[in-house]
């Protein structure tokens, strides 16, 4: 391009400009790069602890049931059996019994009885998935040596079973399934006070509640109580539900007390806490999804005579409610992953029973990752790992229904 | 197909068979335009044919959409402006804009202008600058006691001509209007018209208007704009000539309706 | 049919019916939006009663609390400053990651990339503000202290340390704070960037010069929101901070925050009326009202934005 005459003063600064611009594009793209890395770790991180060798040694050695010169492997299950009954206390066998008779039980459930029950196999070292995949001789080697007696594995610590069965202080055996019931039951209780709290008054501040000085101080009201912090909840639940409302939160006043439950830590002030806490979430969500229902189809309502509640039941909410349900499943994700305020409520350090009311003692997915995660040995870090991946896909799924329901009922209008 | 009576006229902007598109859909077809030195060049026709869309091409402004590409060619000074090694900074630089609506920046008035002129490595004294910016714009008088006061607390008419005094700050050779007083009161649109006569002395004028008022006033050329063809939803140019005969004898018996309010 | 001849032969009376079930029911969806504001009611008097009950123990003092260096329950020594300094620093330490971050990416994302980019980098945001804060606690604890550790030498850096917590909560805000500056940034209208594309600006110029002083109030308030957050945000910190009160500003020693704090005090069966469960309503209570405070400033800064672009 022809160069402009130099006119009081205005230099060709161009190619300085450009150069900062080409500089500046690159530190906002190098930024949003850091951005992705940081997931990408965070995810990498935990899938390198959830799998990976594992050296455990046996406390009691297998070969000692070697019978007839068939090692404790090769036995059929009627000589499995056998062992089992000589070794464990009767009350053990029997209890074992009553969960799921013997005779319905394969020949590997019992194996797997015997491993878990009597050679209980304890773990001596842990590596990563990484040096898992790249040093394996190196990772043999120190076994060898340091460890003679100790088997080693290349295991998976996120499986059907991790998932299924009831938490225990073993690592090798120890499962998430007290967590997660302990998980649902809670969430439970959170929708039940909040969904219908939560959308009522949604309905309240956006088809009922004039422009007054009153409602404007709700509305701002739900907005501050969304930026408080969780853990405020939490010391809000310990003061109301557990202590205040113990009789109703223990099951006293029902006479259904929980025998290993002695006061209000329980599921149902554990949900009821992550209820308020979801609640204004759920609020400001509700109003935006019935904000977005159109003027015409109320005033159609009213043109033929329909009275409030009737326009809003039959034609406000049904078209509102997809919106509604997305923004519930959203606030119920974000309850799921909740750790502080069940800690504070009072989450219980180490049960191994299922939670079977409301008044159950409790744990939770998020709290038990927490309490395997303060665990210094490397084998609690790899449970943490495996629980968080749990844990994600149940966030994950939930989201992903959330996202289908929102394009599936977006085009509506 | 310009008639002139200046022997040697000399023209900065000139396009060559000039087609835009938005993605696929051809939005102006066919303009043949020159633009000459020192005049005040009037786009006219009804809305929605196309008349914007050619003047932000002119300083590649319209390339701030997404998918919007051009076939042909347009010049400035004798240059393609959409060649490859051409930077449509520079490009805006030398060719200024003012816009339909008054968009002053957020700032003061005087930073509205102080802003533009530092980015473009202004290195002399910027009171000077801005004080004579606003004189050529009309407007120093009315601001000179509130520089910095935001541009925004201006009424419609002023910051319109903030913008123009804005525009005019870094010395372009161009300035492109895109209906710059539709959105202003008549007194402010007189005030913007005559503006436009002081300011040819030193500028070339390209101004986009819905007002053909307006453009036999104030211009000196007319481009007449019009949807071409049945059914085909593409603006082109159908006369260009001094705004005089465009006015009065216009050629095309559709400028004819259109100037005389018989259109549609 | 016969109900409309009724209707035509009858008087019809205009008159108000009372409706008792519409009565009933706007009562109670009046109740549920009443509940939000018996929320707030329900924090203020039971962390005030609580946190009055604290400070009229005999071992208590106010004055020794907002003076004293040193927060040793079982020796009555109740002074907040080691906890409020390491919530100060893993809150600075946060977001001094966040704010430059957060802003270089919204301003990517509103400024730069293109349409396909941003519909594919924000669900990855939102992944990254959906992930439950104890998952980034294990990430501060087993990668970002590991990490420090290698960088720094384990001499330096302690296992459980502040600056740990503190950067992995700064990733934990990004997406917050990008989101929100980026919601501000794109509410910058389009007319304010074309006028400094007009007058030959730079990509550059009009993003940092024009668009986003436009957008200052929003950043502000995105910002604030962050402090709020950071402030409040309690897993990362009471997995990867330390336990144990420390009055220090070395980022690289282990230290209690008032949420990690409060976290371990109540880990364990409290029993009411002991000093400690008192002591974690007062200090609810303070960081409800910091909190509140801060979110509060962040509305009326949206609010007042809110009047000069609308």
């Amino acid at each position: 391009m022809k160069e402009k005459e130099v006119i009081q003063g205005f230099s060709n600064n161009l190619n300085a400009r450009n150069r900062k611009g080409v500089i500046w594009h690159i530190i906002f793209q190098a930024s949003t790069l850091v951005g992705i890395v940081a997931l990408i770790a965070l995810m990498l991180n935990i899938v390198n602890s959830a799998f990976g060798y594992v050296a455990y040694e046996a406390r009691v050695d297998p070969d000692t049931f070697t019978v007839d010169g068939v090692p404790l492997e090769e036995q059929n299950k009627e000589q499995l059996l056998t062992l089992l009954q000589s070794e464990l206390s009767r009350g053990a066998y029997n209890k074992l019994n009553n969960e799921e008779p013997f005779e319905e039980r394969s020949r590997e459930n019992v194996f797997q009885l015997i491993v878990e029950r009597i050679i209980r196999p304890k773990v001596v070292a842990v590596w990563d998935l990484w040096p898992s995949l790249t040093q394996v001789d190196e990772i043999r080697a120190t076994v060898a040596q340091d460890f003679p007696t100790a088997e080693l594995d290349f295991v998976s610590w996120l499986t059907y079973d991790f998932v299924t069965r009831p938490q225990t202080s073993e690592a090798l055996t120890a499962g998430v399934r007290t967590a997660i019931l302990g998980s649902l039951w809670t969430i439970f209780f959170t929708i039940l006070l909040a969904f219908p709290v939560g959308v009522g008054a949604a309905i309240y501040l956006e088809e009922y509640a004039s422009d007054n000085w009153f409602n404007r101080i709700i509305q701002t009201n739900i907005n501050n109580l969304a930026g408080v912090p969780s853990i405020v909840y939490g010391i809000l639940g310990l003061a109301i539900f557990v202590r205040t409302l113990e009789p109703l939160t223990s099951g006293e006043i029902f006479g259904l007390v929980d025998p290993t439950t002695a006061n209000g830590r329980t599921v149902l002030s554990a949900g009821l806490t992550l209820g308020l806490l979801v609640l204004p979430i759920i609020i400001i969500n509700a109003q935006e999804a019935i904000r977005a229902v159109p003027r015409s189809l109320r005033n159609a309502s009213f043109g033929v005579g329909a009275t409030k509640w009737q326009t809003v039941w039959s034609h406000v909410l049904p078209n509102a409610m997809p919106g509604i349900l997305t923004g519930t499943i959203l606030a119920v994700s974000r309850a799921i992953g909740e750790t502080a305020p069940l800690v504070v409520v009072g989450a219980s350090t180490a049960i191994s029973f299922d939670p079977e009311s409301p008044f159950s003692k409790f744990t939770t997915l998020p709290i038990q990752i927490y309490q395997w995660t303060a665990r210094p040995q490397a084998e609690f870090q790899s449970l943490a790992a495996a629980s968080i991946l749990v844990l994600l896909v149940l966030l994950l799924s939930l989201n992903a229904s959330a996202v289908l329901l929102r394009n599936r009922f977006s085009r509506r209008f | 197909m310009t008639t002139n009576n200046n022997p040697e006229p000399t023209y900065v902007i000139e396009t060559q068979d000039l087609e835009i598109y938005y993605g696929t859909f051809k939005a102006v077809t066919d303009v043949n335009m020159k633009v000459e030195q020192n005049k005040i060049t009037a786009i006219i026709g009804p809305s929605g044919c196309g008349k914007s869309t050619l003047l932000r091409a002119f300083n590649r402004m319209n390339e701030l959409y997404a998918g919007t590409s051009i076939k042909g060619k347009i010049t400035f000074n004798g240059q393609d402006i959409y060649a490859k090694e051409v930077d449509p900074v520079e490009v805006r630089y030398r060719i200024g804009m003012v816009f339909q609506k008054p968009n002053p920046f957020p700032k003061s008035i005087y930073e509205n202008i102080a802003w533009t002129a530092r980015i473009h490595g202004y290195k002399g004294n910027m009171d000077e600058l801005v004080e004579n910016s606003l004189q050529q714009a009309a407007l120093w008088d009315e601001v000179k006691d509130k520089l910095h006061q935001s541009g925004l607390s201006l009424s419609g008419g002023q910051q319109q001509r903030l913008c123009i005094a804005r525009a005019i700050s870094i010395k372009p050779e161009v300035i492109l209007m895109d209906e710059p007083a539709s959105a202003l009161d008549p007194i402010a649109t007189l005030k913007i018209e005559e503006l436009m006569q002081e300011l040819k002395k030193n500028y070339t004028i390209v101004i986009v208007t819905h007002n053909m008022q307006q453009a036999a006033r104030a211009s000196d050329y007319t481009a007449m704009m019009m949807l071409s063809g049945e059914g085909e939803r593409s603006g082109t140019m159908i006369e260009f000539n001094e705004t005089k005969t465009i006015f009065t004898r216009p050629a095309d018996k559709r400028t004819e309706d259109y100037v005389t309010g018989r259109f549609g | 049919m016969a109900e409309l001849t009724d209707k035509k032969t009858s008087t019809i009376s205009l008159r108000r019916k009372p409706r008792w079930g519409e009565s009933i029911i706007q009562g109670l969806l009046f109740l549920s939006g009443f509940l939000s504001i018996f929320i707030t009611i329900g924090i203020v008097y039971e962390l005030g009663k609580e946190a009055l009950l604290f400070f009229q123990m005999p071992e208590v003092d106010l004055l020794s609390t907002i003076t004293s260096t040193e927060w040793k329950p079982h020796v009555n020594k109740f002074g907040i400053w080691p906890l409020l300094t390491s919530t100060l620093l893993t809150s600075t330490i946060a977001m001094s990651i966040a704010i430059p971050l957060g802003m270089s990416v919204a301003i990517y994302l509103s400024e730069y990339a293109s349409p396909k980019v941003r519909n594919t980098l924000k669900p990855v945001l939102e992944v990254l503000a959906g992930i439950p804060t104890i998952v980034y606690g294990y990430f501060a604890l087993t990668f970002m202290t590991p990490l420090l550790r290698q960088i720094f030498g384990n001499d330096t850096v302690q296992i459980y340390n502040t600056a740990s917590a503190g950067l992995v909560m700064g990733i934990l805000i990004l997406p917050l704070i990008t989101s929100m500056t980026e919601d501000s940034l794109s509410a910058v209208p389009r007319s304010l960037r074309e006028a400094a594309y007009g007058m030959g600006a730079t990509k550059l110029e009009v993003a940092v010069q024009i668009v986003v002083p436009a957008a200052l109030s929003g950043i502000a308030a995105a910002i604030i929101v962050g402090i709020s957050r950071a402030i409040g945000e309690t897993m990362i910190v009471a997995v990867a901070a330390g336990a144990g009160p420390n009055f220090t500003l070395n980022p690289f020693i282990g230290a209690e925050t008032i949420t990690g704090h409060i976290v371990r005090i109540s880990g364990g069966d409290l029993s009411y009326d002991s000093i400690d469960y008192n002591s974690i309503f007062a200090l609810g209570l303070f960081l409800f009202l910091v909190t509140l405070t801060l979110n509060i400033i962040s509305q009326a800064i949206v609010r007042r934005f809110r009047e000069v672009y609308e």
